[in-house]
């Protein structure tokens, strides 16, 4: 099963890259981008049971914390770092956003989009915390521990001074945004973003 | 798969210069192969083989009849295929089953070494493995694979000879010795050199054997190799042969039938002197002490890949030192995967039927194989 997201990164990503996907789950993303890309992809995930599922299907990862282990990694090793869909259950996402801008060229960041209107219609009407297809969790059981919008991570993006290089705006549906209109008004529109960082 | 006996004459023209500062000349590597060697000779690994292993890695022991101790992963369609690879195994330098070792003759005196053999290092053994492979005509090896002392070698072989192999699979294994390993291997070898029939290393041409010594060295050194969960699931407190206790010293417990019979099965195969200049080795090995700026020097830039790989219930080289490698080879950029087994089987695991190892051995080498492009 392709994420969403997954077409858009594997159109960024340029042949002979060495990537790190940080937070790579069972390998979902490097497998679809070892087909028809030429690429070096490492991994890094903080269940060992699926370390173990990614290096049985000749994945390079290793078992690592993106809020500990980041730091270890020498300056601009990667040509692409991944976060996909994870900077908002990270302990400290200003941290690691740094580091991931630190040790790669560029960074692939996606996350839900919490000030989309779906999110924002349900807080309005219903008075819960919203669920919805990219934010399926409880509030007792969620992983998102740092929720935020579009506007929050852009300002945040803005305040350590790094360069939004491309942005991609998901819709419900996971169907990329390119309404003009609901492209301005991204933080109200989409559920989710994608962005290519720079520093 | 057969076994022969194969060895290589080595250090001919050229001496194997040892740690220690001596060298040796005119030595022998004895040596198995599985499978065959593919034109473009990109598939071949070694095995390194740990303390008490040999160069029989699969097929039957000729010496025990009973199948090589890697025969569970090494085969047709195992983990470490020899439909697809060439795999060669060679008895360590200081080695009893072929391989020049204490108990073999020293060519310039026509004597055998006895304690007169250098003492050598895991170094040493692995420049005499590259001295082999280089007689083999393989110019870089597909994978170095090994578990224990064999893992000490696949790393040591990384450090040494980065652009000759493209992967390494280190296993169970540690950078260097601990206090407590080598504790261990000292009550080993102490047992060992008290017996009598010892002789100050010199009991073939006495005609003796330390058999009581290097049993109870091999006694302790099993109940490390297994861990205090499997020992409870084997043995529990289970009578051998009897119904109650017999209130004296001898064999009560399942548990001392089996440590008993493992130290006599390692007697008849395995020589007291190579037991301890390899355990020697072993305590000597430190990879960071070798460089300055220890092992992210010694890894920086590599182009090897890496694979390492631990089981939980190890207490001779736990995790802990597995992740230590698997941090420095990330911190130099190294292309490294890292997998903990869970298992209760302790260090031995690795030789023994894990499914989830075979199935990481497997992955990974295959995934190496594309790389070089077969």
């Amino acid at each position: 099963m392709n994420r969403l997201d997954f077409e858009i990164i594997k159109n960024v990503i340029k042949d002979n890259s060495r990537i790190l996907d940080v937070g790579c789950e069972n390998g979902d993303l490097l497998k679809f981008l070892n087909k028809g890309k030429q690429i070096d992809g490492r991994g890094l995930e903080i269940s060992q049971k699926n370390v173990n599922i990614c290096v049985k299907h000749g994945l390079s990862v290793v078992q690592g914390d993106a809020d500990k282990d980041l730091i270890a990694y020498p300056s601009k090793s990667f040509d692409f770092v991944i976060l996909s869909q994870t900077l908002q259950a990270t302990h400290s996402p200003e941290k690691v956003l740094n580091q991931l801008v630190r040790i790669s060229k560029r960074a692939i960041i996606s996350f839900p989009n919490f000030g989309s209107w779906l999110v924002r219609l349900k807080l309005l009407t219903h008075g819960v915390m919203p669920q919805s297809n990219s934010l399926p969790h409880t509030w007792y059981t969620t992983p998102n521990i740092h929720l935020c919008t579009i506007k929050d991570f852009k300002k945040l993006c803005e305040k350590n001074s790094i360069k939004i290089e491309q942005s991609f705006y998901l819709n419900k549906n996971g169907k990329q945004i390119n309404n003009y209109f609901k492209k301005t008004f991204s933080n109200f529109f989409s559920t989710s973003g994608l962005f290519v960082l720079k520093k | 798969m057969k076994n022969s006996k194969k060895f290589a004459l080595l250090g001919t023209n050229k001496p194997l210069k040892l740690d220690s500062g001596k060298n040796l000349k005119n030595f022998k590597i004895a040596y198995q192969t599985y499978g065959k060697l593919n034109k473009k000779k990109n598939n071949a690994i070694l095995i390194c083989h740990a303390l008490s292993g040999d160069q029989y890695a699969a097929g039957k022991n000729p010496l025990t009849k009973r199948p090589g101790w890697w025969s569970k992963a090494i085969g047709p369609n195992l983990p470490i295929d020899t439909n697809k690879f060439f795999v060669i195994c060679s008895n360590v330098l200081g080695g009893c089953l072929g391989s020049t070792g204490p108990k073999e003759i020293n060519p310039n005196t026509k004597k055998k070494y006895n304690m007169s053999f250098p003492v050598i290092t895991i170094k040493d053994m692995v420049n005499a493995q590259k001295m082999l492979i280089d007689e083999l005509g393989i110019e870089k090896l597909l994978s170095v694979i090994g578990g224990s002392a064999g893992g000490f070698q696949a790393l040591q072989w990384a450090a040494n000879y980065p652009e000759k192999v493209v992967s390494a699979i280190p296993i169970a294994t540690s950078f260097r010795h601990s206090a407590q390993n080598i504790a261990f291997h000292e009550v080993g070898r102490q047992a060992i050199m008290s017996d009598p029939d010892w002789c100050n290393g010199d009991y073939i041409n006495n005609k003796k054997k330390p058999e009581k010594g290097l049993s109870v060295a091999r006694m302790l050194a099993h109940i490390t190799y297994l861990s205090e969960e499997a020992f409870q699931r084997k043995f529990g407190r289970n009578l051998q042969n009897k119904l109650s206790l017999a209130y004296g010293f001898k064999t009560d417990f399942q548990v001392e039938s089996y440590l008993k019979h493992q130290g006599q099965a390692f007697v008849d195969r395995f020589d007291a002197n190579s037991y301890l200049y390899i355990t020697r080795a072993m305590d000597y090995f430190d990879l960071p002490s070798q460089k300055k700026g220890g092992l992210e020097n010694i890894y920086k830039n590599t182009p090897v890949k890496f694979c390492v790989i631990s089981f939980t219930s190890d207490w001779v080289y736990p995790t802990k030192y597995s992740k230590e490698i698997v941090d420095s080879l990330n911190n130099v950029g190294a292309n490294v995967s890292f997998v903990e087994i869970k298992t209760d089987k302790g260090h031995d695991a690795f030789l023994l039927d894990e499914k989830e190892f075979n199935e990481t051995v497997k992955g990974f080498l295959k995934a190496t194989a594309t790389k070089v492009g077969f």
